[in-house]
């Protein structure tokens, strides 16, 4: 090979760039920041949603997937928080973020009975679907196609 | 420690397992319908077998035409202005068309053009379900024969299957519905649309009854003409329905078919 060094210097160069290329790209350290979603005030004044903030942050997906279960096929359209599917699936102190995996020892403080829907219930509080669920939603990469049903809220953007 | 002899273990077996097979049957004999009365803590109305009496001498063209809207708007359908495409959970029919079995040349044209609203009958004996792949449509405990878009693929092997063509396709996505026919659509916003690839029907309005209400086309009916349109549950027999039933002598869409049709017309 005529001038070995050089072409093997100029690939070793092609591939660092290749693959430091997104370090420079994001430079100013944007794509690391996940969104935050934006709670509407009328979230906030409730204070708490259908279950616990940490579950429904990792599970609101498995919770959806239960509800649209449950209401469409067996017409259970209530949803009680004492008796909540989400308790069966989050080990650990969901309260002490310091306790190890285990028993489940969230209490519930204040039942309620909910109507189970997403268009209905969730986006009542969460009307702000542009920050609350797609900058998120986005960020992950995830396409839920929900909202080629369900009616999403009208926002003032 | 206690003994147990062979005869004794058997006895205890067979009595708990006797126990347990016949546990809610038992009490559903010593207390009928007590158990559900306590499974059910929300407001839902419960019945076994739905049906609808629809006494066609009610029926006037503006009746129909209230029906329609009022279930047209309730879930969304939209209005397609195409017989190729439309998409209708209840509608109208003249009568051989309706009773196609029941013809003949020498009815009399009041009859031959009056017209009948029509909807899913909810059969009792569903042939719809039995070809769905996915169980997309299937029969609830209640009778209903129920949609659930997000399983269905739109294969409409129901729609081959039903002798009532009461199930319509959405070959294309409703929202985008030509904007001067469908104004305000979704018309209510606290009802899903449907996506493109699915089929759909009436369903009896199962969430309004989860709510305790009445289905949108009854309770609109019944704002104009009192008991046009009456729904109810068949298995009890103090109802008004199997009141109406024992009362007026009704017939059924195609009942030689044997899939027992649920909606009575009282004629």
């Amino acid at each position: 090979m005529y001038d070995g060094g050089k072409i093997i210097t100029g690939l070793i160069i092609g591939l660092l760039a290749l693959f430091l290329w997104p370090f420079f790209y994001d430079r100013n350290g944007q794509a690391g920041v996940s969104p935050k979603p934006e709670l509407t005030a009328k979230a906030k004044e409730a204070g708490q949603c259908v279950a616990p903030t940490p579950y429904m942050r990792e599970y609101h997906m498995q919770l959806l997937d239960d509800w649209r279960h449950t209401v469409v096929r067996d017409g259970e359209r209530y949803y009680d928080t004492s008796e909540g599917t989400w308790h069966l699936r989050v080990l650990g102190d969901i309260n002490d973020a310091t306790a190890g995996a285990g028993e489940r020892h969230y209490k519930e403080t204040d039942r309620k009975i909910y109507y189970k829907s997403l268009q209905v219930t969730c986006m009542d509080c969460h009307s702000n679907k542009s920050k609350f669920c797609d900058e998120c939603h986005d960020y992950m990469g995830v396409d839920p196609y929900c909202w080629d049903c369900h009616i999403e809220p009208k926002e003032n953007k | 420690m206690m003994g147990v002899d062979r005869r004794e273990f058997l006895k205890i077996a067979g009595l708990s397992g006797l126990f347990g097979l016949g546990g809610k049957a038992a009490i559903e004999l010593l207390a009928p319908g007590e158990v559900e009365a306590q499974l059910s803590s929300a407001p839902v109305m419960k019945g076994k077998r739905w049906a609808m009496v629809i006494d066609a001498h009610a029926l006037d063209d503006e009746l129909m035409d209230v029906c329609i809207r009022a279930c047209h708007r309730e879930h969304n359908v939209p209005d397609l202005d195409d017989p190729k495409v439309e998409i209708k959970w209840l509608w109208k029919e003249e009568y051989p068309h309706a009773f196609p079995g029941q013809k003949h040349e020498y009815i009399g044209d009041d009859i031959k053009h009056s017209e009948f609203l029509l909807l899913c009958n909810h059969c009792t004996n569903p042939p719809c379900c039995r070809v769905c792949p996915t169980k997309a449509t299937w029969q609830r405990e209640d009778g209903i024969v129920m949609m659930d878009q997000h399983r269905c693929i739109g294969c409409r092997f129901c729609m081959a299957a039903c002798p009532f063509g009461v199930r319509s396709f959405n070959w294309g996505d409703p929202r985008k519905a030509p904007e001067e026919k469908n104004p305000d659509f979704p018309t209510n916003v606290k009802y899903p649309t449907r996506s493109k690839g699915v089929v759909e029907k009436c369903t009896f309005c199962a969430e309004r009854l989860a709510k305790g209400q009445l289905p949108a086309c009854v309770e609109a009916a019944n704002q104009i003409k009192e008991n046009a349109l009456t729904f109810g549950d068949l298995d009890d027999p103090a109802s008004i329905v199997r009141e109406l039933l024992r009362k007026h002598y009704t017939i059924r869409r195609k009942p030689e078919l044997g899939t027992e049709p649920n909606v009575f017309y009282i004629v």
